[in-house]
């Protein structure tokens, strides 16, 4: 069992041997990506509900592939075409998702909290797709394989995150799970954006950005969420581009292996200049694929997967 | 005569009890006398009396009854929460005897046809004193002055917009200064919603962990730093409701030092439990003021302890099971106390040593009732027979079944806590008898 619980609701809660068996199996299915026929039968029967109760593209999207390249049969419902927008609670939805025997419950929530909720009210397995600002888990375990790619045992490696601490649930996701593999992590961004209480969860807060990515392995740029701010966080895009965003100037200083990841989607010249989006140094498009590969491995996983009967990943 | 739990005489006797006066609690055994419903004598000893009943309390603590400074009995408007009788009952059960209610029920108490409508509401239940404050505003909006002085003359003991605190400083200082006039306070809710904005729990490591929007204490100190002064300028007395945070507790101290005419109150709930409460987002724990940390919690206790905070008052705020339901940002903030808060006391302040029994039940009792000017909280010859006994020793465990409150919100389910209410009586009339008790005699 490479998993110990039914659910997977936030790093927090693997352990780094979780976390590393999880990127191995992930690391099996991407191999699976370069053959002609990609779908692999062993969800085949099996229902999946994605519940989005946000708004999102990218991370339903690649839910959806993973499920059907696992052959499940899906469900969608999103707040606009369900009952919650008549203001049914969250439980009474989690009980007429119960009776209707589903098998999983991908669930996306703007509450922090929600996925522990409802993994706690029903049986089957729950994967978090994301709670308020708290954990992102599917995004964390993803930019980690990304890392590991590169860069092997993660031991040591200086990891900064960069941009808006306070309401990313990627960042804290990537915090638990950085910190349980022995990275060394480090936080940037203005003091309006990091929370207090972020040095008890063991990383180092720097709000200049230059020291923050001077020695720097990898930089996980946040996507600056421009309708939560307005003016109150910081005074306008130009200033926070100026002084956090991740320029061509930026880029030279790093060292010279240092990369540079974003969970998408990106404000172009706002967290990240276009021309480093487009540039060499950039993994984004690795992170799409490796996001589609976790999330296979974590829904076959919890469905009782036997990791034996995949062939081992190729890398 | 033999004494009867059923049909309580007019006059009877209440021997080896131990009488808590004055914030202390007799070491040799007393009585109580009462008759048609006031205190006839008290003190130690057991007097005999030809011909009247007399109940052997078995050593039991006999306390004032109960006062609490701040319940949100939520009628009229809310009564799938609380409601008059339900609320009485709860008071009953936790020892009171007397209810300062809020006014933010729907439509708001802004006038005095309904203050005289909560205390006919509360005579028609008979379980307890309710003594109502009114708002500041009309419709709490914080835009106008209410008719205080008919609300007053109606029964109203302050006012206040509770959790909408005025912004406005010039019609906070006039209330001030008219309220004087009148000689009641104004109750305020220290907290600049322009600071704390969309938190929904303390702004600390918890926050942080747990990705939800924290309130931080500058709201809370901040505020009250403006409501002091104005006090200081109106001359008026401010009452401070529900202190959470360290800051506060200094603020409070040195405005009491410069002579400024402030009382304040904490809840059970804020000297009890911290932020961490809320690790599993169980909206059980989401109050306003929020769970703080470990720091506030020790300062309200010392505050308590030297007077600084002159009361423990529950902010009893019932909601139901299936708003408490909804996810930890959306659900109502408010916490039931009204039925636990005396052996939250025993059990947080009493049996760690920084409060003696006595001094506990003056917080409940004397010490709240002189803070409001309240003519009740004391156990003295001539005065209404509210009282209570006590038993501060027994273990009882709070479960969502054990309330008589309409509602079950409270954080302590599943908590073992120590002491227990086992008989109320307001008026020399019995409102409140606990179950095991009954049982037990």
């Amino acid at each position: 069992m490479i998993l110990r619980s039914k659910d997977v609701l936030g790093l927090e809660d693997l352990t780094a041997e979780e976390i590393l068996g999880v990127i191995d199996i992930a690391s099996r299915f991407r191999a699976v990506f370069d053959r002609p026929v990609r779908s692999v039968p062993i969800m085949r029967g099996r229902t999946v509900v994605n519940f989005f109760h946000e708004p999102s593209t990218r991370t339903r999207i690649s839910f959806e592939l993973a499920e059907k390249r696992l052959s499940a049969d899906i469900v969608n419902f999103s707040t606009a075409t369900s009952s919650l927008s008549k203001g049914e609670t969250l439980r009474d939805t989690a009980e007429n998702l119960a009776a209707m025997k589903i098998d999983m419950l991908i669930i996306r929530h703007s509450s922090a909290g929600a996925a522990r909720y409802l993994a706690k009210v029903l049986e089957c397995s729950v994967i978090n797709a994301g709670d308020g600002a708290h954990e992102h888990p599917t995004q964390g375990l993803l930019d980690i394989m990304t890392m590991r790619q590169r860069l092997g045992d993660l031991r040591g490696r200086k990891i900064t995150i960069i941009g808006d601490i306070t309401h990313s649930r990627v960042a804290r996701s990537n915090i638990w799970g950085l910190t349980k593999l022995g990275a060394e992590v480090t936080v940037c961004g203005p003091p309006t954006m990091v929370p207090s209480g972020l040095d008890r969860l063991g990383v180092r807060v720097e709000y200049d950005l230059m020291r923050a990515v001077a020695d720097a392995d990898v930089l996980n740029v946040l996507r600056i969420q421009l309708e939560r701010h307005s003016s109150r966080s910081f005074p306008s895009n130009r200033e926070y581009h100026r002084m956090y965003g991740i320029s061509a100037d930026v880029v030279r200083q790093l060292k010279p292996e240092a990369f540079i990841m974003h969970p998408g989607p990106m404000n172009r010249d706002v967290e990240i200049a276009s021309e480093v989006a487009d540039g060499p140094r950039q993994v984004i498009l690795d992170q799409v694929a490796n996001g589609v590969a976790v999330r296979m491995a974590l829904i076959y996983l919890l469905s009782g997967g036997d990791p034996g009967a995949l062939s081992p990943a190729a890398a | 005569m033999d004494w009867s739990w059923e049909r309580i005489p007019s006059e009877f006797l209440v021997t080896n009890v131990r009488l808590c006066r004055q914030g202390v609690l007799g070491r040799r055994r007393g009585f109580l006398h009462v008759r048609k419903g006031r205190l006839e004598a008290l003190g130690v000893g057991a007097p005999t009396l030809e011909g009247i009943p007399v109940l052997d309390a078995g050593g039991l603590v006999c306390a004032p009854g109960l006062v609490d400074l701040h319940a949100h009995f939520r009628e009229p408007g809310f009564e799938e929460k609380e409601t008059i009788a339900t609320g009485s009952r709860a008071a009953a059960a936790g020892g009171f005897t007397a209810v300062v209610t809020m006014p933010d029920t729907d439509p708001t108490i802004d006038n005095s046809g309904m203050v005289r409508y909560l205390i006919d509401r509360g005579r028609e239940a008979g379980l307890c004193r309710i003594y109502p404050t009114g708002a500041i505003s009309p419709g709490r909006k914080g835009e106008a002055m209410t008719e205080f002085g008919d609300m007053v003359a109606a029964g109203a003991v302050g006012f206040t917009d509770e959790s909408h605190p005025v912004t406005n400083g010039n019609l906070l200082g006039n209330a001030l200064k008219y309220a004087a006039m009148l000689g009641v306070p104004i109750i305020t809710h220290p907290e600049d919603q322009s600071i704390s904005g969309r938190g929904v729990m303390h702004g600390g490591y918890w926050a942080t962990r747990l990705g939800l929007p924290g309130m931080s204490r500058a709201a809370e100190d901040a505020a009250l730093f403006r409501d002091i002064e104005l006090a200081r300028a109106a001359k008026g007395h401010l009452h401070v409701a529900h202190v959470s945070t360290k800051g506060a507790v200094g603020i409070i101290r040195r405005a009491k030092d410069e002579g400024i005419h402030v009382t304040a109150a904490a809840t059970p709930h804020h000297f009890s439990l911290d932020h961490a409460r809320c690790r599993d987002y169980s909206p059980l724990f989401k109050t306003n003021p929020p769970l703080r940390e470990t720091d506030d919690l020790n300062a309200i206790a010392e505050g308590l302890a030297d007077g600084t905070i002159d009361a423990i008052a529950t902010d009893h705020a019932p909601h139901t099971a299936t708003e408490k339901e909804y996810q930890f940002d959306q659900a109502p903030f408010g916490v039931i106390g009204l039925e636990t808060a005396l052996a939250v006391g025993i059990t947080w302040l009493v049996r760690s040593g920084l409060l003696d029994l006595g001094q506990l039940i003056a917080c409940l009792s004397e010490r709240p009732a002189r803070a409001l000017n309240l003519p009740v909280g004391k156990l003295e010859e001539g005065a209404e027979a509210d009282f209570v006994l006590i038993d501060p020793d027994r273990t009882w465990t709070v479960a969502s079944g054990s309330f008589q409150s309409r509602s079950a919100n409270s954080p302590y389910l599943g908590e073992t806590l120590t002491g227990k209410v086992t008989a109320t009586f307001l008026r020399g009339r019995l409102t409140w008898r606990d179950e095991a008790d009954s049982e037990s005699r």
